[in-house]
């Protein structure tokens, strides 16, 4: 998990003069689960083409193993690509597809120890061999049977493996994934995420994963890189990501969150509505202006008397598992789950733990996010997949939900 | 479905203009005027064709090269426009398109004046201490007139069927280990048969069924299918029933022709009819 095989060094990139990546760095390890996570238009799309080598970047270098390869083709790369909407070929069988490039030329390179081109040779794969490889992929990513059907008579999950097998059964040492199951319906989607990681864990290489789905980003990834407007905003394991925002985008682009402009009084205080609170956060200045966030399922209800702060209730959804409730604390609206139901109208007292606050430092994001005063468009925008459970008109969602990035 | 009476002028058109003439023709082939000036049904129309079979030939093998060459030209040049984006390509496609305004028998005459004994390029030869060739009334001149007046019917259709190929497809391919003449030949050409297939439909036929070409460039000396068949309508040899007959056996060629090339084509042969 630890050998660094990717790294890409102050990587810049612009389309006629509109800057799409600023100045980016990232290591990529070896057998590494990575997602590049972010609203529409934020440069994930166009990181993983500069690693595919499909673009070139303006300055900045990518390298492979150590080897700078900003100059190879995509052709000459060990790395393999499952392009959005699959772009299988449309006039070959599902066998074909897949076996596609094995049946490429390829050239081997003898080295010295100086990394020297000391002999070429072609190498060709026997017909027998690419049959065995290609029944075991096909085996791996159950589609068995299907090996004359034609791309237009599969579903959509079916060409989606279709498109993992075609790149898998080269070996790559990594494999690019361009927001593969952003197709596929709810149900659907859940079951290739599972599917996808177990791929990953069983052939042992390197996935790096777009999407700018939060919920898919959590639940497989090692790492996740969060981006937005061309600059990485934060780099860390799906819990860090979550338990640790670094900024007010980070912290509403993840999960739910509450975003409250607060005072660092000391380490370990926090102050906002005129009262202190106690927290866990440290290392601020003295009175320094931060950003609270509070995750709607640390918030407990409490009788009146007993709460640190007290609102009203102004809105109730059932979700299943439990209640969202927008509460008003004079004039911000915080976002409440609960197993508890309160009515409408209700007064209540709310209570916070220590380790439910998170103090982040101010930063351009600040005041841009984390209030559901606007609950009933502004909610269902940010709302996560779950959200979306009724399925139909998903896909009129989440366009919906990058818009509200779109800016 | 009220909708239906918006094609009825067309339909009504195709019935009078298309559908009416086609049996009439039929009747013509299937009889012959007796010396008392009354028809009768008869085969003799299609057995005495045997005698022809050489003019048949000459125009397939004629209209069968003019149509190669479109391929041999027109393909490569397709497939650089659609590689090509803005200005370029715009300039391009009017440049092919420009020849089709003017009026074709005129664009024809003109290769006359081009070829002729005494024409431009003979000229030019002399000119520079070469000699003269005998360019027009041979079979190659009538195929420069069919490749001439026909090629822009092969580069369009193959141009509008390459543009069409989605990127996604071919990035795939080089993704894949597929350098760029790999994937020419293994995606870009598989999937511009179609536009191939629409290009050679669009000049076979008019190039197999051309009098006007073969008259002009052609001197009268390789008859052709065309102009057999306008013989026996307006020339000395009158003979309608015989015409309408070579007609039909043309129509059928060209279709059974037709229908083996796109069964080749197969699920792809939604072929663009541009």
């Amino acid at each position: 998990m630890s050998k660094e095989l990717i790294r890409l060094r102050n990587i810049r990139m612009a389309f006629d003069d509109e800057v799409v990546l600023n100045d980016l760095n990232l290591y990529i390890n070896d057998k590494e689960f990575l997602t590049l996570l972010g609203p529409s238009g934020c440069g994930k799309t166009t990181t993983l083409r500069i690693i595919g080598g499909f673009t070139t970047p303006v300055s900045g270098d990518v390298l492979f193993n150590g080897v700078r390869i900003n100059d190879v083709p995509p052709y000459r790369r060990q790395i393999n690509t499952v392009f959005q909407k699959y772009a299988l070929f449309p006039h070959m069988n599902v066998f074909e597809n897949v076996a596609f490039g094995l049946r490429m030329p390829k050239v081997e390179e003898q080295l010295d120890e100086n990394g020297k081109v000391v002999s070429r040779r072609k190498v060709k794969i026997s017909e027998a061999e690419i049959r065995t490889r290609v029944m075991e992929m096909l085996e791996t990513v159950s589609l068995k049977g299907f090996e004359t059907r034609k791309p237009d008579a599969l579903s959509g999950g079916q060409q989606q493996r279709v498109a993992i097998a075609r790149a898998l059964v080269n070996r790559p040492k990594v494999l690019l994934l361009d927001e593969p199951l952003g197709a596929l319906d709810l149900k659907l989607r859940k079951d290739m995420q599972l599917e996808l990681k177990k791929i990953q864990q069983q052939v042992g290489i390197t996935f790096i994963y777009v999407t700018h789905d939060q919920e898919e980003a959590l639940t497989m990834s090692d790492t996740i890189v969060v981006m937005d407007k061309g600059c990485i905003q934060q780099i860390g394991t799906p819990e860090d990501i979550y338990n640790e925002p670094k900024n007010a985008f980070v912290a509403d682009f993840i999960g739910e969150s509450n975003i409250i402009d607060g005072v660092m009084v000391r380490d370990k205080l926090v102050k906002m509505y005129g009262r202190e609170f106690p927290c866990l956060d440290g290392g601020f200045a003295e009175n320094e202006p931060v950003d609270v966030v509070i995750r709607p399922e640390d918030i407990d209800i409490v009788p009146v008397d007993q709460g640190q702060l007290v609102g009203t209730v102004t809105s109730v959804t059932f979700k299943g598992m439990q209640y969202d409730i927008i509460v008003d604390f004079r004039g911000f609206k915080w976002l409440i789950q609960t197993t508890d139901h309160s009515p409408v109208g209700a007064r209540i007292g709310v209570k916070i733990d220590p380790d439910g606050f998170h103090i982040m430092k101010k930063s351009q994001y600040s005041g841009m996010f984390g209030d559901y005063s606007s609950y009933s468009d502004e909610y269902d925008e940010l709302s996560d997949a779950e959200a979306l459970d009724d399925g139909e008109d998903e896909g009129a969602e989440e366009e919906r939900r990058e818009e509200g990035y779109a800016e | 479905m009220r909708n239906k009476w918006i094609a009825a002028p067309y339909v009504g058109w195709m019935a009078v203009f298309v559908v009416a003439p086609l049996i009439v023709v039929l009747v013509y082939a299937l009889t012959r005027e007796a010396p008392d000036g009354s028809w009768y049904l008869t085969a003799e129309n299609f057995a005495g064709m045997a005698g022809y079979a050489a003019v048949f030939a000459r125009s397939f093998l004629l209209a069968g090269i003019a149509t190669v060459v479109c391929i041999l030209l027109g393909y490569p040049m397709a497939y650089f426009l659609s590689r090509e984006r803005g200005r370029l390509r715009s300039m391009a496609t009017m440049l092919i398109m420009l020849p089709m305004w003017m009026n074709f028998l005129l664009r024809t005459y003109s290769w006359v004046f081009l070829l002729e004994r005494n024409g431009f390029f003979n000229t030019l030869l002399s000119s520079i201490g070469l000699p003269k060739l005998d360019i027009i009334n041979t079979s190659g001149a009538v195929v420069l007139g069919m490749v001439y007046n026909f090629l822009p019917f092969m580069v369009l259709p193959i141009f509008s069927v390459i543009t069409k190929i989605d990127n996604r497809v071919i990035e795939a391919a080089q993704d894949l280990g597929a350098g760029s003449f790999q994937v020419f030949r293994r995606v870009i050409f598989p999937l511009s048969l179609p536009g191939v297939l629409s290009g050679v439909t669009m000049v076979f036929i008019p190039s197999v069924s051309t009098f006007v070409i073969s008259r002009l460039l052609g001197g009268g000396k390789s008859l052709l299918l065309g102009d057999l068949i306008e013989m026996q309508f307006l020339g000395a040899a009158y003979n309608p029933h015989l015409g309408s007959a070579i007609s039909l056996v043309m129509m059928v060629i060209v279709l059974v022709c037709m229908g083996i090339m796109n069964r080749f084509g197969e699920g792809e042969g939604e072929a663009v009819l541009l």
